[in-house]
């Protein structure tokens, strides 16, 4: 019927709209703190923004192809007649753990803390890359 | 999870306020503490990816306006598999309601944290006025009779 076919068009046509506008959404959950992962066949790279924290008191461990980051940042102590006129800024501790593409080789991690930013480099385990394997003819 | 983390997500600046730039990046407004103390107020910012060199502060009259040039360091060959968090400068602005000695003010960045340090002037440090009780002269012949 042609009548249910336009409908079915405009349906379509809805679904696909939704579908571009999600696209530009953000997560709507992200678990704190937010990061970024940059990949290619043979290593990962993950960012986050910790500003403020002890490089020193941060956890990074890896587990196959799971990091996990651990970490806190202390509030300002107040003396006596200070107070806070405006209190945006997260404290407290945090865990997160994150999947990577492939399991990693866990020896050649590396991490920087530069400016406020975390960059972890992760290799790709050996054992874990494709292997080519030829056909031999007979 | 932080505690008190109550926005996790970058929030942009509303409005850029210095006109137009020239730099086609997004701009995020900072997270920042104020702490009002007895000599001074303290604005603490969150802008990672910030150093001394590329922060900008400037106080005209009482705005106050804090910008973060921010360089995104993003490794070449790689492609993006997830992505929570955007890149980009900072800029805040803040209207100060009281005199601050401009000569004093201090300003560090560590780790991406910057610390502002404001005294009040002079003129505008809480002064205390005493209050003196008066006695009770006038008073005193004020003689409450029993009927």
């Amino acid at each position: 019927m042609l009548w249910s076919d336009q409908v079915f068009d405009a349906l379509r046509e809805l679904e696909g709209m939704t579908r571009t506008l999600r696209r530009f959404d953000l997560p709507s959950s992200v678990e704190f703190p937010a990061t970024n992962m940059w990949v290619t066949d043979d290593d990962a790279v993950v960012t986050t923004e910790i500003p403020g924290i002890d490089p020193n008191a941060l956890e990074i461990s890896v587990v196959k192809d799971a990091l996990t980051l651990r970490g806190s940042r202390q509030a300002e102590e107040l003396k006596e007649g200070e107070s806070y006129h405006r209190r945006e800024r997260w404290n407290g501790q945090f865990t997160k753990t994150l999947m990577l593409p492939f399991a990693v080789e866990a020896g050649k991690v590396e991490a920087r803390f530069s400016k406020g930013v975390l960059y972890i480099s992760l290799p790709r385990a050996e054992a874990d890359k494709p292997r080519k394997i030829t056909v031999k003819s007979e | 999870m932080a505690e008190t983390g109550r926005e996790l997500h970058k929030k942009e600046a509303e409005t850029p306020e210095t006109g137009e730039r020239t730099r086609a990046t997004r701009i995020y407004s900072p997270q920042v503490d104020i702490i009002e103390r007895q000599e001074d107020i303290v604005v603490i910012a969150d802008m990672p990816g910030v150093d001394e060199k590329s922060i900008d502060i400037t106080l005209e009259k009482n705005v106050l306006t804090i910008s973060g040039k921010v360089d995104a360091v993003i490794p070449k060959a790689h492609r993006l598999q997830l992505s929570e968090y955007g890149i980009g400068d900072y800029q805040r602005v803040f209207t100060l309601s009281e005199e601050i000695d401009r000569d004093k003010i201090h300003a560090t960045v560590k780790n991406g944290v910057l610390k502002l340090v404001m005294p009040r002037a002079e003129t505008a440090k809480t002064k205390k006025i005493p209050i003196q009780a008066e006695g009770l002269g006038g008073l005193m012949n004020l003689d409450v009779k029993s009927a």
